[in-house]
């Protein structure tokens, strides 16, 4: 009886709590349903095709589906030595029919990423093959090139069976899958993708570096001085991040050329001589000095928002209390800026680390970093599944970082301008 | 900041050090910009400044360059300009109207996993754009949209959307909704309410929302690399090309041109960042 009382009741009868819960209901759909087009847009045309390419890094259907034939006679290979006549046989029955469906270009790509030399002997096949006569296929293949000899093609071949690979991951990390099934490292002389993740993170830490020490003391300035001058000064950092970074990448390219303006100067105050100017671009010192100035606006917004919100009646007091102006800096100030510091060395290092353009135009040979490598292989050798491994392996530390970004800042404290 | 009377010397010079530390990274962040616009006058055919040029010699300057730009023959300038503002103006419409009705939803204080929606809108801006460009382009390749104005627009509403949910969103958490139930309850119906209320009020920050979706269509490379086709480039592709080939003045005239408008921007989105604080009355 006495629960019965407590309870309120609207105008219509209903409990007032099952009303609000009612219209609480109603109001996270609503807000739902506002959330919903960029929500759906962005899950169809954004987060299905990153989907897609984690599909495509590990899918190699392809290969199996060209040679059923042969990789069905090939369950038997032990892989040791060279496969038996049925092994020939079917793979010329395959590849008669890939020529009458001139789709056998493909499989030579395909085969070609996995051992080098697979095309050309692919294609002399082609060619000879118009005289084979029936039977003894495996002594006619062999008179063809020497290659066809030798097992370690075979073994290349047979590699490609299943339908879902790793293999690709293992690339990008320079490892193989030997014959034995082992995992091993590729060798020495050949490991170029762990240079280069190497280079991409250390070139990321360092221009992330560069970037607190030169931002700080600015954004410190910019905090401290009155209105008036900062917002005059606030124009340096601002227009320079609204300017597009190809003419900011241009006017590098200018600057850092050999007889750019640059090198003008050193010769000028005689810190080198005029027929040994240092080559600045198409190196690593071109990737630096043009990075760390086209992502320094990014590492001084957020530490400026964070210091425009410490009271300067900090420091005096703890100045007043006995501290040098270098300790109550670094025992008051110092700390309070430590959010603004998290904030812009994760952002700076997140754009870098994923950097392709300006590493593209002024970084050369020894400047490229792994969005290179990607784009190198999308466009020129388009091995597009070897491309999306690469993609998805710097996406996932991309994501372990905004993950930690997310936890520390919050995105929804990101600001712009 | 200027120094107290009483600060001991050790201090004063440190101070002043400070200072000259900070006018060397001012210098380091702008500076480079100037570069372009002298040469872009050389008239000569070099990327470096002319003994004329040092010399202030009237005739070591002209718009040679300029002309080339607009008159050049097989000049791709006209046709880049056409489709980079048109692509750009239609993205940004797209990024406006999807990113602005997403953050009025993200903040109502009703809406449920907040965190990760805001999370997963976002992430067009932090993902490696060469990551967001490969797996586009397979997108709009599979759906036949590759090399046409169309998929462009599309691929630069992705990346221009984070911007407008991340202003508006701002905008919006200084927004009194008193105003919008006083409205509803004079009998106005939601969309009238959005309509006279809510979006004046949120217009600055839609504006510079818009700005940022813009100047991210307007100087996007990357995502554009894989998806133009001959008749689909844009100035920043023929910029590209330009620098990986052959570093003409004429990309520098370009570049002056770009340097211009975005100073208006710049101009444009700082007195819009001043009105919004002064209309939701933030006062710093």
């Amino acid at each position: 009886m006495s629960s019965e009382k407590q309870k309120i009741l609207t105008t219509d009868g209903i409990p007032l709590e099952v009303s609000l819960k009612k219209a609480e209901k109603k109001n996270k759909i609503k807000a739902f349903l506002l959330v919903c087009p960029l929500l759906l847009f962005l899950i169809i045309t954004y987060v299905f095709p990153i989907g897609d390419m984690l599909y495509r890094s590990v899918d190699d259907r392809m290969v199996t589906n060209m040679l059923p034939k042969t990789y069905k006679a090939m369950e038997q290979w032990d892989g040791k030595d060279l496969p038996e006549e049925e092994v020939f046989e079917a793979f010329y029955l395959d590849y008669k029919k890939l020529v009458e469906e001139k789709t056998f270009g493909k499989l030579a790509t395909q085969l070609n990423f996995e051992k080098n030399g697979f095309k050309s002997i692919l294609k002399k096949l082609k060619r000879k093959m118009k005289k084979f006569e029936e039977g003894n296929y495996k002594e006619q293949i062999m008179e063809v090139h020497k290659r066809w000899a030798n097992v370690e093609y075979w073994r290349a071949l047979k590699r490609r069976a299943p339908s879902y690979t790793y293999a690709k991951y293992l690339k990008g990390i320079d490892m193989y899958e030997n014959e034995d099934g082992n995992i091993v490292q590729v060798p020495e002389d050949r490991r170029i993708h762990k240079i280069l993740w190497l280079r991409t993170l250390e070139v990321a830490l360092f221009v992330t570096i560069f970037c607190f020490l030169m931002a700080y003391p600015i954004a410190h300035l910019l905090a401290t001085l009155p209105m008036k001058y900062s917002n005059l000064l606030m124009i340096c950092v601002l227009l320079p991040f609204w300017t597009s970074l190809l003419v900011r990448t241009a006017s590098w390219m200018i600057l850092l050329q050999q007889q750019g303006i640059v090198n003008d100067f050193f010769v000028m105050i005689g810190l080198v001589s005029d027929d040994n100017r240092p080559e600045m671009m198409y190196n690593k010192t071109g990737t630096y000095v043009a990075m760390t100035q086209i992502l320094l606006p990014f590492m001084v917004l957020p530490l400026y928002s964070v210091m425009k919100t410490i009271s300067p009646s900090l420091m005096r007091a703890g100045k007043s209390l006995g501290g040098t102006p270098f300790v109550a800096f670094w025992k008051v100030y110092f700390p309070l800026t430590i959010p603004g510091i998290g904030a812009g060395c994760l952002l700076v290092f997140i754009l870098a680390i994923g950097y392709y353009i300006t590493p593209a135009l002024v970084g050369g040979a020894s400047g490229t970093l792994i969005s290179n490598q990607i784009a190198f292989h999308m466009k020129s050798t388009l091995d597009w599944s070897f491309a999306s491994a690469m993609g998805l392996m710097l996406l996932a530390g991309v994501l372990a970082i905004y993950w930690v970004y997310n936890k520390l800042v919050g995105v929804d404290n990101i600001k712009l301008g | 900041m200027a120094l107290p009377k009483y600060t001991e010397p050790h201090y004063r010079i440190w101070h002043y050090f400070y200072l000259f530390i900070c006018g060397c990274v001012f210098f380091f962040l702008i500076a480079p910009l100037f570069v372009i616009f002298p040469l872009s006058f050389n008239a000569e055919e070099f990327l470096v400044f002319s003994e004329g040029m040092k010399r202030l010699d009237p005739d070591a300057f002209s718009l040679r360059w300029y002309k080339d730009m607009i008159y050049g023959t097989k000049n791709p300038w006209g046709l880049a300009a056409k489709n980079s503002f048109i692509i750009a103006l239609f993205a940004t419409l797209g990024s406006v109207i999807l990113g602005t009705v997403a953050a009025l939803g993200l903040s109502s204080r009703h809406m449920p996993y907040k965190g990760i929606i805001m999370a997963a809108l976002i992430s067009p801006m932090i993902v490696p754009l060469i990551i967001s460009g490969v797996a586009i382009f397979f997108f709009m390749a599979k759906v036949g949209l590759a090399a046409t104005h169309t998929g462009i627009v599309l691929a630069h509403i992705i990346l221009g959307t984070p911007f407008v949910v991340i202003t508006v969103t701002a905008t919006l958490s200084g927004f009194d909704h008193s105003v919008t139930r006083a409205a509803s309850s004079l009998g106005s119906d939601p969309v009238n309410t959005f309509m006279k209320i809510t979006l004046p009020l949120i217009l600055p920050g839609v504006i510079s929302g818009g700005l940022f979706a813009f100047v991210t269509s307007f100087d996007e490379v990357v995502v554009v690399l894989f998806l133009a086709g001959l008749d689909n480039t844009t100035i920043p592709i023929q910029m590209w090309t330009g620098l990986r080939e052959q570093l003409s003045p004429t990309i520098l005239a370009v570049a002056t041109c770009l340097i211009v408008l975005s100073t208006l921007i710049l101009v444009t989105a700082e007195l819009l960042r001043r009105r919004s604080e002064r209309i939701r009355g933030i006062n710093r």
